[in-house]
């Protein structure tokens, strides 16, 4: 692993080797914990408990506070506090992760949280040393996230907790698992883990209210106790059914611990939760639940809040897309109270699905149709957690106040009002340099619609530029990849008749007969698709958004003689919470008036967080198939952000790792900037030939096309 | 005694499919097809990879008695390829029919697979063909080739594919009568498996039981689920003692995807149900 960094402060250079002093760590200290202390709480103790530590655990106690508190004073103090006695116990690398871990966990939960994993350091050295068989969450949340995504249907979001629970729609894992000796059985442990939290919502744990049900004994966490066990032998059955392969391995996991016989009446297939209710009525008192290591525990409140949601949600949705269902079949006028008419109804099969649900038959007045994907996934969806479809969901709803009630589900722009601000949204992770590490999911980030503005522009700036625009039409009509038919080829899928004729002359005539007598046509296709990154922070405001906005016309202009495949967003956003990507034109949108007035509408908004707008456009742009990818950003300065660090040396360095993912990934990016200080900073990000300089803004319209022409010609 | 290892050399438009080709019928595409042939209009017919499209197509191909004449479409298939062009013997040229002028000879039934991979142009010889003038131009030959009543066009499509440039066009998609294919459900599925491999019913109940999980992948990282075709391959790996993880990692995992955590998944699937 990598030495501690050298520190370097002048008075820590002087004698490198010898241990530093306590008054002399008491003053650096004071220095990076500032904030943080006062009369009462003095950096002497601490310097103190250092002082003993070699000179290379010096410089890495005091590198990582100063690290440390540049995102959070406290934490510096803490884990200043809390090294001198780990440093004992975990070697360097081991020490690092130690510190990585601390940090995640305070972006992720706060102080609190954050500062009990330094308090822990005894704890992770313990988890440390059986490491090796391990098995952290963040190896396996994906494949288990694909493996739960193939057993229903439904997608679910796994996360990590300190007890493994589900509220129906998060998964809750530990962040690490080590009971088991070996890596492959601790992932068997997560995955069954997994694979019974899944069975609890397919299987309807929730379907009963056990809250009220465990409130009627005197101790209401015996009781839940109790029926999270029973629950977890019922569905153990139901999984043994399913996936008959886990099973076996959940068997050999309990190591043969025979199950209670007042229990195994639990393990017919038709047993419900109510049967898991009644026999703890009839087990409470004298029964202790055994424990398995890959038991969850159960949290009915939240799960019922959240399954209640949903149900409101999709009845609405459900409701909604029939009557969009009704709408598109002739023959249904709406009636007199403005609804459609048409009597929707259920009507199960014999068959059965790879999960042991009901297959069923939508009927419309009597006659089967065929519903259309959303409305399969609807249904789907209410069945796993009612398992019937109530005969009011079939009701179709109009412009009714049920859709109107689907349509007051969040949109992005309600971010911050109510719990939803995370729904809907994706996230990112972010590059922080000091700690050489990514900040998990740190970015919320919306794609928005620009808001459509005056249309007019685009004739402006067309009558502005006439000369200019059909002169630049001309020349990437130029670079225009056409079929050629190539005459007197040696190898090409038809005969040159004119060269057969002319080689049979020649050859009659005593020459050699020419071999090059076919056609080949050559396809000088330009497989290219160009991604545009425009920024929309509030710096452009004025003439550079003009500029901008104009040089997009002149851009899309000529692109569609082209024809090169190209797509235009716009960034911006204020602190990691509220990225904003603005859609201005997408791969498969045409150049239409839509389009237009978007680039009309293109307004300056915020900030420049960039590293995350190019992770997302560069997600966009690699599901685009081209030979060629290439991501051309058009920006007035250095990336920055409001309030939280962004500005400077971690936004540029957050940027120069966003852009070599997406080099890794097979992106060309490039940045158009009018920055005259660009010199100083986008070498560093883009490498030393990715990025131009158009110092004069006027010029930008003309020369944004002109520079994709070079770069593409 | 070593038995001659040559493949037979048969004239498309002349081999008639003697043997029913086995094929379960799904819905009503067996009416729909012989409607469409009796009205001579051309058929699209559209859905995932192994589906069963081209058996289907063999089916009908026996079912009607025409010859089938099957042509992959790739994306250097030209309109030569399709309708012929000259070749040269004996200081003379001499022309010869593509496979499709051939079905048209031949009234046979001329199945283009996959025909969204064909060039653009490509597509476009056969506009005059799929609508009611059913003539098929040779322009290097100055001929028209009118299509007798037997004649049959028919191609396949895979709307899964997300990919702008691999979209039929309007002009083209617009002569065809479309009949879409799906997966079967699970007891036809299961029903086509046993006769296509003899497989026992419980191993074939969970083969179904993990294409229907690996559909449910369907644009959650895989770009299709696994097809009856590949439960077909499974099946007979497994009919040959090959052990159930390894005929599924073999035939349904690695068929399906590169990226290494989807493949951890689709294993991990087949690993909890066998």
């Amino acid at each position: 692993m990598s030495s501690p960094p050298r520190s370097s402060d002048p008075r820590l250079a002087v004698a490198a080797s010898e241990p530093l002093t306590a008054a002399a760590l008491e003053d650096r200290l004071d220095e990076l914990l500032d904030p943080v202390l006062s009369s009462r709480r003095t950096a002497t103790r601490l310097a103190q408990a250092i002082a003993p530590l070699p000179r290379a655990h010096q410089d890495f106690v005091l590198h990582w506070v100063a690290v440390i508190a540049r995102t959070n004073p406290e934490m510096a103090y803490q884990f200043a506090a809390a090294a001198p006695q780990a440093l004992a116990t975990l070697d360097l690398s081991f020490a690092e992760a130690w510190i990585i871990e601390a940090m995640d966990t305070y972006d992720r939960e706060g102080l609190y949280r954050g500062s009990q994993v330094f308090k822990g350091a005894a704890e992770f050295a313990g988890r440390a040393r059986r490491g090796s068989s391990a098995v952290t969450f963040e190896e396996v949340a994906h494949v288990l996230e694909l493996f739960v995504c193939a057993l229903s249907g439904r997608h679910m979001r796994l996360d990590t907790a300190a007890q493994p629970y589900t509220d129906t729609e998060t998964l809750h894992l530990p962040s690490r698992l080590g009971l088991a000796a070996t890596k492959e059985n601790n992932f068997l442990l997560y995955k069954a883990m997994t694979t019974l939290m899944w069975a609890q919502g397919r299987y309807g744990t929730f379907n009963a209210d056990l809250l009220a049900v465990c409130g009627n004994y005197d101790d209401p966490q015996h009781a839940l106790a109790i029926l999270n066990f029973l629950e977890t032998v019922r569905l153990e059955a139901c999984v043994a059914r399913v996936l008959p392969g886990l099973a076996r391995e959940m068997t050999r996991m309990r190591g043969g611990v025979e199950l209670d016989p007042r229990c195994t009446g639990l393990c017919q297939p038709w047993t419900t939760v109510d049967d898991s209710i009644k026999l703890l009525a009839a087990l409470y008192g004298d029964f202790t639940p055994p424990r398995h290591a890959y038991m969850a525990t159960l949290q009915p409140e939240q799960a019922a809040a959240v399954r209640n949601a949903r149900l409101a949600r999709e009845k609405a949705g459900l409701q909604s897309v029939l009557a969009d269902m009704l709408e598109e079949k002739d023959g249904h006028t709406p009636d007199s109270a403005g609804l459609p008419s048409g009597r929707f109804s259920i009507e199960g099969r014999q068959e059965r699905n790879a999960d042991g649900t009901p297959q069923y038959v939508l009927k419309l007045d009597d006659a089967p149709v065929h519903p259309p994907e959303n409305v399969t996934q609807l249904i789907d969806s209410i069945l796993q957690d009612l398992g019937e479809i109530p005969d009011d969901y079939l009701v179709a709803a109009g412009d009714g106040a049920y859709r109107q009630a689907a349509r007051a589900e969040p949109q992005p722009a309600d971010v911050w009002k109510g719990i939803y601000h995370e729904e809907g949204a994706y996230f990112y992770h972010e590059w922080d340099h000091r700690r050489r590490h990514y900040r998990k999911n740190w970015c919320v980030l919306r794609e928005l619609d620009v808001h459509p503005g005056d249309a007019g522009f685009i004739d402006q700036t067309l009558g502005r530029y006439r000369p200019q625009v059909s002169q630049l039409k001309r020349t990437f009509e130029l670079l225009r990849g056409e079929d050629k038919l190539l005459k007197r080829q040696s190898d090409g899928n038809d005969i040159d008749l004119d060269a057969v004729i002319a080689a049979y002359a020649d050859m009659r005539g005593g020459m050699e007969l020419a071999e090059r007598v076919l056609v080949k046509r050559h396809r000088s296709e330009r497989n290219l698709a160009a991604m545009f990154m425009v920024d929309m922070s509030g710096s452009t405001k004025g003439w550079i958004n003009d500029a901008e906005r104009e040089a997009l016309v002149m851009l899309c202009e000529a692109l569609e003689v082209l024809g090169d495949r190209y797509a235009i967003y716009g960034f911006s956003g204020i602190t990691r919470k509220r990225c904003e990507i603005f859609r201005v034109k997408r791969f498969d949108e045409p150049y239409d008036t839509l389009v237009k007035s978007r680039i009309s509408g293109i307004a300056p908004q915020d900030y420049t967080r960039m590293g995350v707008a190019i992770r997302h456009l560069t997600t966009l742009l690699n599901r685009v198939e081209a030979r060629t990818k290439l991501l051309v950003t058009l920006s007035d300065g250095k990336p920055d952000d409001y309030s939280d660090n962004y500005r400077g040396e971690y936004g540029i360095e957050d940027t120069r790792q966003a852009l070599i993912e997406a080099h890794r990934s097979g992106i060309k990016p490039f940045c158009i900037t009018i920055d005259r200080e660009a010199r100083d900073y986008l070498p560093h990000m883009y490498g030393p030939v990715n990025w131009t300089l158009v110092d004069n803004v006027a010029q930008l319209p003309l020369k944004v096309a002109e520079i994709y022409r070079r770069l593409t010609g | 005694m070593t038995r001659a290892l040559h493949a037979r050399v048969l004239k498309p438009e002349s081999r008639l499919i003697e043997k029913e080709p086995y094929y379960e019928r799904v819905g009503d595409e067996i009416a729909l097809f012989e409607a469409a042939y009796a009205s001579q209009i051309p058929v699209l017919l559209k859905g995932p990879t192994g589906c069963g499209k081209t058996r289907f197509v063999e089916y009908m191909a026996w079912r009607l008695k025409r010859p089938l004449i099957t042509v992959s479409c790739h994306d250097d298939l030209t309109a030569a390829d399709l309708v012929g062009r000259y070749l040269i013997t004996n200081n003379e040229t001499l022309w010869v029919d593509g496979p499709l002028a051939r079905a048209v000879r031949a009234g046979a039934i001329c199945y283009l697979d996959e025909v969204v991979e064909a060039r653009k142009d490509t597509t476009v010889v056969i506009h005059p063909l799929a609508d009611d003038r059913r003539i098929l131009p040779m322009e290097k030959r100055g001929e028209l080739l009118q299509a007798p009543p037997e004649f049959v066009l028919a191609m396949s499509y895979n709307p899964g594919y997300q990919s702008v440039l691999k979209e039929l066009k309007q002009s083209t998609r617009q002569r065809f009568i479309a009949i879409e294919f799906g997966y079967p459900d699970p007891t036809l599925e299961a029903k086509i498996v046993m006769t296509e491999t003899g497989l026992d019913a419980e191993n074939i109940d969970k083969l179904i039981k993990l294409a229907q999980m690996t559909r449910n992948l369907k644009g959650n990282g895989l770009d299709e689920g696994a097809s009856t075709r590949l439960l077909v391959h499974t099946a007979k790996l497994l009919r040959r003692g090959i052990a159930p993880h390894a005929a599924c990692s073999s035939a349904i995992a690695e068929a399906l995807t590169d990226d290494p955590e989807m493949l951890r998944a689709v294993n991990e699937l087949a690993s909890s149900l066998f």
